[in-house]
């Protein structure tokens, strides 16, 4: 079991050349990287970089369409899980996979066949062990509905450890942890480390990535960037391998014309239902005449801001809407779409889930452009024709693919459903226009129709609020950025000067230490009770 | 450690789910899938009676077109069955599971059943049926909306509470039918108003069916035209589809579930009406026999379009009766009748996964390798 005494020059695990894709997308272009025993390494990337499928590749998720993977210096091919397990490779997934109503135990042995699995008592006994050996604070008798997202994430490691892994690849595992709870599994990694184990981390956290792992492998949109030794390395030098050389986008840009403020932000806080903050104290202004980008990384408050400000989540703080018709000011906090709608707010929202949100999948492209308007008209009944004009008009305007206006939505492509979203929410002719990733999947040309609306949006007097991620198109397209981080405002640029680097440095940067002592004492608090 | 690696063979078959498929070849595969039912029930009633098949089936036709009075028949329970199929498809459009309309329909009967029988030589009977529709319509529309109102404020299973609604409104029904028994303690309400005839519905053209029929037709069609054409029926269709989207959109998600569910119970309960004050003149625990689940399968094989309702509840009530039948006609065991019809449904619902999905089988020269 224990690597010392495994040839120490031979790596754990070796990727040569490991390449995959998903229909035209390239999630990974021949990467090759490697871990020793008794090595910690990250794997850093941005969204979408690939760094889970890559891992899902080891953990024999997916199979690599080509390049080979090497354990122990043995060509090895992994198709399954199971596979996995054999070669004492084991993931614990961003998401845990447990059973709620069953204890930790009950969770650790499910589904592994040996004998006297059927025996709690031993498997308990050695879970203890396990839990000595590498200080976790685990009881073995507690059933999972009844613990902390840190002990689930104990239990998942257990659960691997127990099998025998001695590569454990573990998928951002702080994304869900408060900073103490980070410093002790950091502390359980560096005692496995020692103990002889290959470990690799995903994340994108850089001062993580500087205080715990030994080698860096950096990913840069499906494409190897590099390992370096994070003794060797800073902050900056990693940013700038992470995002990458800047691309040149041919994308037009007109100054803003008369910019007014038209929505008005100010101090929102968000809560999930576990009292986790989403949102922290976020004030901005969007101005008529101008798109203002968000960057970030996913998953860093952008989906609750745009769904507070189109009335889909409970904030706490104001929402100000300027009416340029009125004059008048109305507060959007806390009010329904419709509520908005009737206050004479134009407001348009390109939801991040397309098929899920903006539109339904198996209604036909006039019943889905119908949804925004088809209260419209005096009595009980819909007036079809009038969607049914527009629908053939954003047919033919937007170039949309598709046997015709009667065919649901869920059967075109990824381009084609994007455009009758995006045409749909212009066609309402908003004075706000919010978009959340609205060129994700497409293809170059989608991708410029959508930029060339956007930019006529602009030239009209929308204010647009554009949420992306490849940061080439946030810095070609948007006039102001604004990047966004683990819920808070790490900095506004100005996205005719600013680089790269400064705003993947925003994006990572650290906002949480600023209350990390304010939930010690909170759970200083806990304990006194 | 075991290196041994196992090389993975190209199954079999495997299936696909189609994209589209053109009308006349789903239609191809029911009528194949049909004449396959046909002809494996054949077979089973061959070998469990050594009766001819054929003449089996021409009992079935018999049973149900028989006599002029068995199609009067057959129109009155296809007509019942539709209402009950009509009335819970808005609730299975915006799923939601309601599976209370068998209780539904007994307390708009128990509703009707109150009226006749304690107004009945009290109110002229143009104003007791007015009475008798108000009744039964608020029963249903009440019996639908309490399991709708705790789902659309606390997310209550709806499955649940609307079947628990069931043995409530049974419940009632045998308290009642105790109550109003004739003659006393007899545990059975009789005829009612077996002399004035109040409170029953007319018989048109000396039919005494015919009303029923056509109130059902009407009901029918005024739902094909609400789901289709009315922006409530489209406000179904979308939180139905996702409720993510309605939200989004402004549809306000709890007042749609508690109206559809309004308007689904009330439909119930006049199915009620027609089962009391139409049909039978009388109330017990069977007055519904059943229908609030039959109506379930008829409104999901039809794919909830009111015309085509028409059809599934005319098999359905046609494999009943011609069913019933046989099992008369040669002296069988009442089961028997259960197994023929049970293995023609399975049959056809078993169609729909062929139209939905297509079997591929391995190619021959993968085969081969």
């Amino acid at each position: 079991m224990s690597g010392q005494e495994k040839n120490e020059g031979v790596p754990a695990i070796r990727l040569h050349n490991i390449s995959k894709r998903f229909g035209s997308v390239i999630a990974n272009d021949s990467v090759s990287l490697s871990v020793r025993h008794g090595e910690i390494l990250s794997v850093l990337g941005e969204n979408g970089s690939g760094k889970t499928t890559l891992m899902n590749m080891i953990a024999g998720i997916y199979y690599p369409d080509s390049g080979q993977i090497f354990v122990d210096g043995k060509e090895v091919m992994i198709r399954s899980p199971k596979d996995a397990f054999r070669y004492q490779i084991g993931m614990i997934h961003q998401h845990f996979k447990l059973v709620d109503v069953f204890s930790a135990t009950e969770n650790i042995v499910l589904g592994l066949e040996e004998e006297g699995r059927y025996s709690l008592k031993r498997s308990a006994k050695r879970i203890r062990e396990i839990s000595e050996q590498y200080g976790f604070d685990l009881d073995p008798d507690k059933k999972i509905y009844e613990m902390s997202v840190s002990e689930k994430q104990t239990v998942e490691i257990i659960k691997v450890l127990y099998r025998g892994a001695d590569i454990l690849i573990l998928d951002e595992p702080t994304a869900v942890l408060t900073p103490q709870e980070t410093q002790k599994l950091f502390a359980i990694l560096r005692r496995m480390r020692d103990d002889g184990k290959a470990i690799i981390i995903i994340t994108h956290k850089l001062h993580e990535v500087l205080s715990l792992s030994d080698e860096v492998a950096v990913l840069c949109k499906g494409k190897y960037a590099g390992t370096v030794k994070t003794a060797e390395t800073n902050e900056s030098a990693l940013t700038e391998m992470m995002v990458g050389k800047k691309v040149t986008l041919n994308i037009e840009r007109s100054e803003p014309k008369d910019p007014q403020d038209r929505l008005e932000v100010k101090g929102i806080t968000c809560r999930s239902r576990e009292g986790v903050e989403l949102l922290r104290d976020v004030s901005f202004v969007a101005r008529s005449g101008e798109i203002l980008g968000i960057a970030g990384i996913a998953g860093s408050g952008q989906r609750e801001l745009l769904e507070a400000i189109a009335g889909l989540q409970h904030v706490d703080g104001e929402i100000l809407y300027h009416n340029p018709k009125t004059g008048q000011i109305d507060n959007l906090c806390d009010k329904t779409p419709l509520q908005i709608r009737e206050l004479g707010v134009r407001l348009s929202f390109v939801p991040e889930d397309r098929l899920g949100m903006g539109l339904v999948g198996n209604m036909d492209i006039v019943d889905n452009i119908m949804l925004r308007s088809y209260k419209k008209g005096k009595g009980i009944f819909l007036e079809r024709s009038k969607p049914k004009n527009l629908a053939e008009q954003i047919i033919r305007d937007l170039e949309v693919v598709t046997p015709s206006a009667s065919t649901p939505v869920r059967r075109l492509s990824g381009g084609n459903v994007q455009k009758v979203l995006v045409g749909r929410e212009i066609a309402a002719s908003p004075k706000v226009l919010m978009a959340a990733y609205p060129v994700r999947g497409l293809d170059i040309n989608a991708s410029f129709t959508i930029y060339r609306l956007f930019n006529q949006q602009k030239e009209n007097g929308t204010a647009v609020i554009f949420v992306g991620e490849d940061l080439d198109v946030l810095l070609a397209l948007c006039d102001r950025i604004m990047v966004i981080s683990s819920g808070r405002i790490a900095g506004t640029v100005d996205a005719r000067t600013a680089t790269k680097e400064q705003i993947g440095l925003l994006m990572t940067k650290n906002t949480t230490d600023a209350y990390a002592d304010v939930s010690q004492k909170g759970g200083a608090a806990d304990a006194a009770q | 450690m075991p290196h041994s690696e196992q090389k993975v063979r190209e199954p079999l078959f495997h299936i696909a789910k189609r994209d589209s498929i053109v009308w006349w070849k789903a239609w191809l595969i029911r009528g194949v899938v049909l004449l396959a039912a046909l002809v494996f029930a054949g077979l089973v009633s061959f070998l469990l009676t050594k009766e001819n098949p054929l003449r089996i089936y021409m009992t079935m036709l018999e049973g149900a077109f028989g006599t002029q009075r068995r199609i009067w028949g057959l129109m009155q329970n296809l007509a019942m069955l539709l209402c009950v199929s009509v009335a819970v498809t808005p609730a299975f459009k915006m799923r939601f599971w309601n599976i209370g309309a068998e209780g539904q329909v007994l307390i708009g009967g128990l509703a009707t059943a109150a009226c006749m029988i304690l107004l009945g030589d009290k109110l002229p009977n143009p104003l007791l049926l007015l009475v008798m529709i108000a009744a039964s319509v608020a029963a249903g529309a009440v019996w639908g909306v309490i399991p709708a109102f705790f789902r659309a404020n606390w997310q209550t299973n709806e499955t649940l509470f609307t079947l628990m609604m069931n043995y409530i409104a049974i419940q009632l029904v045998s308290f009642f039918t105790y109550k109003w028994s004739v003659p006393k303690g007899s545990g059975q309400v009789g005829v009612i108003n077996r002399a004035t005839h109040a409170g029953w519905l007319p018989s048109l053209g000396g039919h005494d069916y015919l009303i029923n029929i056509i109130i059902v037709l009407l009901i029918t069609f005024a739902m094909y035209v609400y789901l289709k054409y009315s922006k409530q029926g489209y406000e179904i269709a979308v939180v139905g589809e996702s409720e993510n989207t309605a939200r989004y959109i402004g549809i306000p998600v709890k007042k749609v579930i508690i109206r559809t569910m309004l308007i689904s119970g009330a439909i119930c309960g006049i199915s009620g009406l027609l089962m009391v004050a139409g049909t039978d003149h009388t109330i017990s625990r069977d007055t519904a026999a059943g229908r609030g689940f039959t109506a379930i399968m008829v409104s999901w094989l039809a794919k909830f379009n009111s015309f085509y309702m028409i059809l599934t509840s005319f098999l359905i009530v046609f494999l009943q009766k011609g069913a019933t039948e046989i099992s008369t006609a040669f002296s069988l065991n009442e089961s028997f009748s259960d197994i023929i019809t049970g293995i023609i449904i399975f049959f056809i619902i078993s169609s729909e996964f062929f139209i939905q999905y297509s079997v591929r089988f391995r190619r021959k020269e993968a085969a081969a390798s």
